[in-house]
């Protein structure tokens, strides 16, 4: 595997990085540097409602209007064998999560809801180091259940570390996008997991891409990286060029390593929303886990504001998200149109 | 034996404070613990609600959804 360096765009001495930004990312398209990305992230709180309106205007210029909204669910929750120390559904740190496996007519009527919102997107999550013949028989015959069911909705698996033939066997299946998140900056992953290595995730999103799946890889962040992580992590991901990135923020989870971790401050989340837009100014940015403590409603809307284009509604994997309607209504009173499963194909 | 347990922490409602317990139940997590015997309990989180299920008092589920 090779992760080739981020192309540096220096900042010219005297230069504003925003200014920058604008001939680079805005009219060129051009995403920012590692260093360019480090000093988004370190501009004062006074410059925060310019830097968000920069993102927006890239965002709108080379993604447009449209917000992807998205449903998941989780399959097989709990014990899992892997030891992220951010996750409750860890077999290995005592957690009050236990196992849970979800039923066809569970996932089928998981899919109706999330058809229901309006969303294009549903995700099958399963809480794995990778799927096992059980998990692929399931996720099959799900898919066979949902297109039977008639529910007009793509579908995208998130089911961990992959082999060739199973990469094989999703796209086989239907599955038009891989989850799979690199979760933290490369430099810090050691930090956050032990059981497996940043490269073991690049090589599944490796297959993915050449299976001709769209990838969909992001992170979390809150989890003890620092700001030059939290950049290098942005470069990386724009190396990756994956169609789709999910931001998420830390929710400490009991009996997790990261429980007693605070949440990211409001302020910072809005700036490293942004610092990523302006680091990969073509790809789908979401919202996922950790905004409803974060950023609460007025913090959500200012994301979407500030470079976010795509969102996931209702509930998450073992959290509980805004009522879907809410976040609907978001998206009514900003204008910004909910996109088409037609654009989607 | 206490009245009622936490439905997120699992200690005796009547002990300690809870209050983060209540904000969280309130806006992100869905009850973890029976508030009878404060068994863990199996949740199955969807995109709309929750279901929750005690070994010992049965299921429970979030309110259907509006909207």
């Amino acid at each position: 595997m090779t992760v080739a360096a981020h192309k540096a765009e220096d900042i010219a001495p005297g230069q504003d990085v925003l200014d920058a930004a604008r001939e680079q990312v805005l009219e060129r398209g051009v995403g920012l540097s590692e260093q360019q990305v480090l000093a988004v992230l370190r501009l004062g709180d006074d410059r925060i409602q310019e830097l968000l309106a920069l993102a927006h205007d890239v965002r709108m210029r080379w993604c447009g209007p449209e917000v992807e909204v998205e449903g998941i669910v989780s399959v097989k929750t709990g014990g899992c064998p892997e030891d992220c120390h951010f996750c409750s559904q860890s077999g290995r740190f005592p957690t009050p999560v236990r196992a849970a496996w979800l039923d066809i007519p569970g996932l089928v009527e998981a899919a109706r809801q999330t058809a229901e919102t309006g969303a294009t997107e549903f995700c099958i999550v399963a809480a794995v180091r990778g799927p096992d013949k059980r998990l692929m028989s399931q996720v099959r015959e799900g898919i066979r259940a949902i297109e039977d069911a008639g529910i007009d909705i793509q579908i995208a698996c998130s089911l961990g570390m992959l082999t060739q033939d199973q990469v094989n066997e999703l796209v086989e299946m239907g599955v038009h996008r891989y989850n799979h998140n690199l979760e933290t900056a490369r430099s810090h992953f050691p930090e956050v997991v032990t059981t497996h290595s940043w490269e073991e995730r690049w090589e599944t999103l490796r297959m993915v891409r050449e299976a001709g799946m769209e990838v969909c890889c992001g992170g979390i962040v809150g989890m003890g990286e620092t700001e030059e992580q939290r950049a290098e992590f942005a470069v990386q991901l724009a190396e990756l060029g994956p169609h789709e990135v999910p931001m998420n923020f830390l929710i400490p989870q009991p009996g997790t390593p990261y429980e007693d971790y605070e949440v990211v401050d409001g302020k910072d989340a809005l700036r490293i929303v942004a610092a990523f837009r302006l680091a990969m100014p073509r790809t789908m940015l979401r919202f996922a886990g950790g905004r409803e403590l974060t950023l609460g409603d007025l913090g959500a809307e200012q994301g979407m504001l500030g470079g976010i284009n795509a969102i996931i509604v209702g509930n998450y994997l073992t959290n509980l998200g805004r009522p879907a309607s809410r976040d609907l209504e978001m998206l009514d009173e900003l204008s910004m149109p909910i996109k088409a499963l037609n654009d989607t194909l | 034996m206490p009245d009622r347990y936490c439905a997120w922490c699992g200690h005796p409602e009547s002990e300690g404070e809870h209050a983060t317990c209540r904000r969280r139940l309130a806006s992100i997590d869905p009850p973890r613990y029976c508030p009878e015997c404060a068994r863990r309990m199996v949740v199955q989180v969807t995109p709309s609600g929750w279901t929750a299920r005690c070994s010992r008092h049965g299921e429970s589920a979030s309110a259907p959804s509006v909207g």
